[in-house]
């Protein structure tokens, strides 16, 4: 990816503005404008409006929903200063990455382009750009959350392909995934340099895909289980016993994406303000206050943490661009924004009271329904992705340099 | 840091080797000791003002440099971490006082001698043990101003200052109608009690007080911000000398946790207050609510961390001999400077209409 990193000259910078500008106009309908179909990191099923398919295809196709990934795998070649004059194209159009978000783009693509053969590049990495194909993660086991090193599922050499046995689970989107990429035991006897990254067909003979009741209710969490798959040594990215590294490099990308993505907190600043629903559900003092002065001090530390986690993901963005390498600040994000997150749907229930815990049907606001099942599924933020315990462990060990009991 | 210059971080760079180099802790510890009358380094402050730092934000035109609060801020942030004794906030503040609302002729003849050092100024606000910038009697009849203000930061040496009377701010200098009480504090700085008995005073016009104290808050934000990072830096390297149960007390996860907790919380506090002097450079019209986040959250985890110091260094940290009380006792008197943690939450949410 050796282009993105020269930044063009400001006039050829100016010429690709007017070009991406004919190119949104010819393909972006402006009657889409607000109807974001994005995929997720969590897929869910494909009910995309023939519009919005249209539109998809269109950015897929030109390899602009990757713009930074190189030209011979269907990206779209461009350095970052022509991928950030793309991004306010299409802002100020009101366009969006149908393929931003998912999978495919922000894990499992730039993990495959750093380790994957060319073969397997050539393969894999086209279908992401246009967004055809869905991956799931194939990482943890029952036995196996946060000490995942300790997973089970065992891969057999059967010479020009393994025979794949055993359980993950929390397989997001597993029942609408086509492919998997999964970290499998191919020596027993040893912990990490005994495992190894493949990628399955979730079509294969033997897959089968249960979902997982939540406490918030229906969820695209899976349980998979893997009966004598086969599995061609074509599809091992790695060497055998590599899988712990480049399944580490993997969630690297996921943690950034989890709490770093800006779009979280750009959404947690929209909507109806928790002061104005307090105002609404609480009452005012003769001041003009929130009258329980309790939740009124809550509300205003978490709306003080949010800004000071959105001032913290604009220098996270300003050293990055500055070039002095990451920032030790990246390594809180996911906490903080798990603690943000969590913290609101929480004040959200206590605003409403008993209207903030309908389960469902008549007598609740559709919101607050809502509100609800997102504070029940919130739990999971600080779960998933690296507990914030793991988390935590991370910044001591590796920030702070604290070391291990001897 | 927010992208600096190539000059800002050469202030910044030269301000960190000077503090390490010149004034660490011990320095602080020998003015202590000694307890001169001005209850600062005056040694060091005239390395400051050969430095130019007394003038950073005044502009070139009256002998500073013209630069901004990102810059003053980088600066104190490095003094901070040394707990460097400095009336470099206080004057600083003050000159914001006389560039807002000062007039030509103010100006003209008080910048340039806060740019050399040959003046130090500070602000005259509170009337009371707590920052309450409504609650002012002070006032001004015939040109004279009188009236008792407390907890005046450098007021035992200062020979300008920007006093708070019902109907506005005025220059008052520092000698005729002037007296001064010495407040022995807990962080051994100067923090006096300052009665003016009709002493000759020189309207600022049209200058918000609001707008004064916010700047004042935003500077000690950025000393804060530097004594929070060195209590924890040095927390963390004590813990990893420290042997107990035949093992360094960095490798006990509960300890692990603590600090992962302060150090989120840190940078958490670096973008609040680097988001305040930003907010104040930039002249954008959200500086209370950037200056009340920043100095709500650099409260609370400037207690934190210099609360944890203590605690996590053990008896030794109890010690005059150790350094942990002198960041604890200072941390406590910034925290309640300029508005303390709950005062910020307070406005605020006023400011939010809720």
């Amino acid at each position: 990816m050796a282009t993105a990193e020269i930044d063009a000259p400001v006039n050829a910078l100016d010429a690709f503005r007017a070009q991406a500008r004919e190119w949104l106009t010819e393909n972006f309908d402006s009657a889409l404008k607000g109807k974001d179909n994005s995929m997720s990191a969590v897929e869910g099923p494909n009910n995309d409006t023939p519009e919005q398919a249209k539109w998809k295809k269109a950015i897929g196709d030109k390899g602009w929903s990757v713009p930074t990934w190189p030209t011979e795998y269907g990206g779209g070649g461009l350095s970052r200063a022509e991928a950030r004059v793309l991004q306010e194209e299409m802002a100020r159009v009101g366009a969006w990455n149908p393929m931003g978000g998912s999978m495919g783009v922000m894990m499992f693509g730039p993990t495959l382009l750093e380790y994957g053969t060319e073969e397997q590049k050539r393969e894999h990495i086209p279908p992401i750009v246009r967004g055809e194909l869905r991956w799931c993660q194939g990482y943890s086991e029952p036995g196996a959350g946060s000490d995942l090193a300790s997973l089970q599922m065992f891969a057999e050499d059967h010479g020009d392909h393994y025979v794949v046995n055993g359980q993950k689970t929390w397989t997001s989107g597993g029942q609408w995934a086509d492919k998997c990429f999964a970290l499998v035991r191919t020596d027993k006897s040893k912990k990490h340099e005994g495992i190894t990254f493949l990628l399955i067909d979730m079509s294969s003979p033997g897959v089968e895909v249960k979902p997982i009741q939540l406490i918030s209710g229906s969820s695209p969490f899976c349980e998979t289980f893997f009966t004598d798959v086969k599995v061609p040594k074509g599809n091992r990215v790695g060497p055998e016993g590599q899988g712990w590294t480049i399944g580490k490099r993997l969630l690297q990308h996921e943690r950034n994406s989890l709490g770093g993505g800006g779009s979280s907190a750009a959404r947690l600043f929209a909507g109806t303000p928790l002061s104005a629903l307090a105002k609404k559900y609480v009452g005012v003092d003769g001041e003009g206050r929130i009258a329980d002065g309790e939740l009124r001090t809550k509300i205003i530390r978490h709306e003080m943490d949010l800004r000071a986690f959105a001032l913290t993901l604009k220098r996270i963005q300003l050293d990055a661009k500055s070039n002095s390498g990451p920032s030790a600040a990246t390594s809180i994000m996911k906490n903080v924004g798990a603690r943000i997150m969590q913290e609101r749907s929480e004040l959200l229930i206590e605003i409403r009271g008993m209207a903030g815990l309908g389960w469902e049907g008549e007598g609740f606001d559709e919101d607050a329904l809502k509100d609800t099942r997102h504070w029940l599924f919130g739990k999971a933020v600080s779960i998933y992705g690296g507990s914030s315990e793991i988390q935590n462990n991370v910044i001591a060990k590796r920030i702070l340099g604290m070391l291990d009991h001897q | 840091m927010a992208v600096l210059t190539e000059e800002q971080t050469m202030l910044r760079d030269m301000a960190r080797e000077w503090a390490d180099n010149e004034s660490p802790v011990t320095a602080f510890r020998k003015m202590r000791d000694a307890a001169p009358a001005a209850l600062f380094d005056t040694a060091g402050w005239q390395s400051q003002v050969e430095m130019g730092w007394a003038g950073i934000l005044i502009p070139e035109a009256q002998g500073g440099a013209g630069m901004d609060y990102v810059t003053l801020g980088s600066v104190l942030e490095q003094l901070g971490r040394t707990l460097t004794a400095s009336p470099l906030a206080a004057t600083s503040a003050a000159a914001s006082a006389i560039m807002l609302g000062g007039s030509e002729a103010q100006k003209a003849e008080w910048l340039p001698k806060i740019a050399t050092g040959e003046v130090i100024a500070t602000l005259a606000i509170d009337e009371g043990p707590r920052f309450d910038p409504a609650k002012i009697a002070a006032s001004v009849s015939g040109g004279k101003l009188s009236g008792a203000k407390e907890f005046v930061a450098e007021g035992d040496s200062a020979q300008l200052f920007v006093a708070a009377a019902v109907d506005g701010l005025y220059l008052v200098p520092g000698d005729a109608g002037v007296t001064r009480s010495t407040r022995h504090m807990v962080d051994f700085r100067s923090h006096a009690q300052v009665v003016f008995d009709n002493a000759p005073a020189d309207k600022l016009e049209g200058v918000d007080l609001g707008a004064v104290t916010d700047r004042a808050a935003a500077a000690t934000c950025a000393e804060m911000l530097g004594m929070a990072e060195a209590a924890f830096a040095q927390t963390n390297d004590y813990l990893k000398t420290r042997v107990q149960f035949g093992q360094v007390l960095a490798s006990f996860q509960a300890l692990q946790h603590r600090m992962a907790k302060m150090f989120t919380e840190l940078e958490l506090m670096r973008s609040a207050v680097e988001g305040a002097l930003e907010a104040i450079d930039g002249g954008r019209p959200d500086v209370p609510q950037a200056v009340s986040v920043a100095k709500a959250v650099a409260g609370d985890t400037l207690k934190l961390v210099s609360s944890e110091m203590v605690q996590l260094h053990g008896g030794i940290g109890m010690t005059d001999e150790h350094d942990a009380g002198f960041y604890l006792k200072r941390a406590r008197v910034l925290e309640t400077m300029w508005g303390n943690s709950a005062w910020h939450r307070e406005r605020f949410a006023r400011l939010g209409g809720y």
